[in-house]
């Protein structure tokens, strides 16, 4: 079995406004310094077979991220 | 006859059988896990709701169901489907309608009355339509994005834009103008004591399908 994990963030430019939130409440909280907050999901995918890799980007594709407004990356980790 | 799909988390199929109900038609219901609509179906009801709970995103995996597949070939033959809020981010995910349904710019559910423009006259559903309908919008994933270029943008929410939608679109149609979709909730604008009758225009245009 191997563990892949998907991370799926909202595009470069597409508006996030739960981050800006998360960002507003953490200027309000006093921390300063921060340009910028952007949310998104990590799933953790336990797969079988020979090209783990391979079939978590297909079910990106398929369902995982909606390419119109989110990126993914994939990493294997073992 | 109209069918309204009713997937795990619908919330407002039996509004939308009311709604059909008080235009004269007769409304039956399909269920996600159907391979078919029902027999003699003639147009379809995708309801609002949290399908799925709304896990991964609103209408995603409500859009990969096995009722999608007769949904997809209802359109592609022609026959006329009307998404409502949830279903309308079905569609969206589905691929039968342009664009998606994000987050509103508030982050807030806003349940409400809008005012509505109808900017196109031109589908099944619009043809007999005011230039202004007052429906109720309750959502919290309503903002359409979408490239308003190459969209068929059938509703505005106008200046006023409540959800943060991109060009203010409360509702899209697609090429054909056979399968529509918007957030406000039609079926809740269908006797005077709702406070509007607007939404009875849609729900005509199926029955009459």
């Amino acid at each position: 079995m191997t563990r892949v994990v998907v991370t799926v963030m909202p595009r470069e430019g597409v508006l996030d406004p739960q981050g800006q939130a998360v960002q507003g409440a953490l200027a309000r909280l006093g921390f300063a310094g921060i340009h910028d907050v952007r949310l998104g999901r990590r799933i953790e995918l336990e797969l079988d077979g020979p090209d783990p890799e391979g079939a978590a980007r297909q079910m990106c594709e398929t369902l995982l991220a909606n390419p119109l407004i989110e990126d993914f990356t994939v990493t294997v980790e073992g | 006859m109209v069918a309204v799909v009713r997937f795990p988390g619908s919330l407002d199929h039996e509004s939308a059988v009311r709604a059909v109900q008080a235009t004269g038609g007769f409304a039956t219901y399909a269920w996600h896990a159907d391979a078919e609509l029902p027999a003699g179906t003639r147009g379809v009801v995708l309801p609002g709701g949290f399908s799925y709970g709304d896990h991964l995103r609103p209408g995603a995996i409500a859009s990969r169901s096995p009722i999608m597949g007769a949904v997809r070939r209802h359109a592609e033959a022609g026959g006329l489907i009307l998404g409502i809020c949830n279903g309308f981010q079905v569609l969206c995910e589905a691929g039968l309608l342009p664009g998606v349904l994000r987050t509103n710019a508030t982050t807030s559910f806003v349940c409400r009355q809008v005012e509505l423009e109808v900017l196109d006259h031109d589908t099944p559903f619009t043809r007999g339509l005011g230039d202004e309908l007052s429906i109720p919008i309750k959502n919290h994933d309503g903002a359409w994005f979408g490239d308003p270029a190459t969209a068929r943008i059938v509703f505005s929410y106008g200046a006023e834009n409540p959800l943060g939608s991109v060009a203010s679109a409360a509702g899209v149609a697609n090429a054909q103008g056979n399968v529509l979709g918007l957030m406000p909730h039609p079926e809740e604008a269908v006797d005077r004591l709702l406070g509007s009758t607007d939404g009875l225009g849609l729900f005509d245009a199926l029955v009459r399908a």
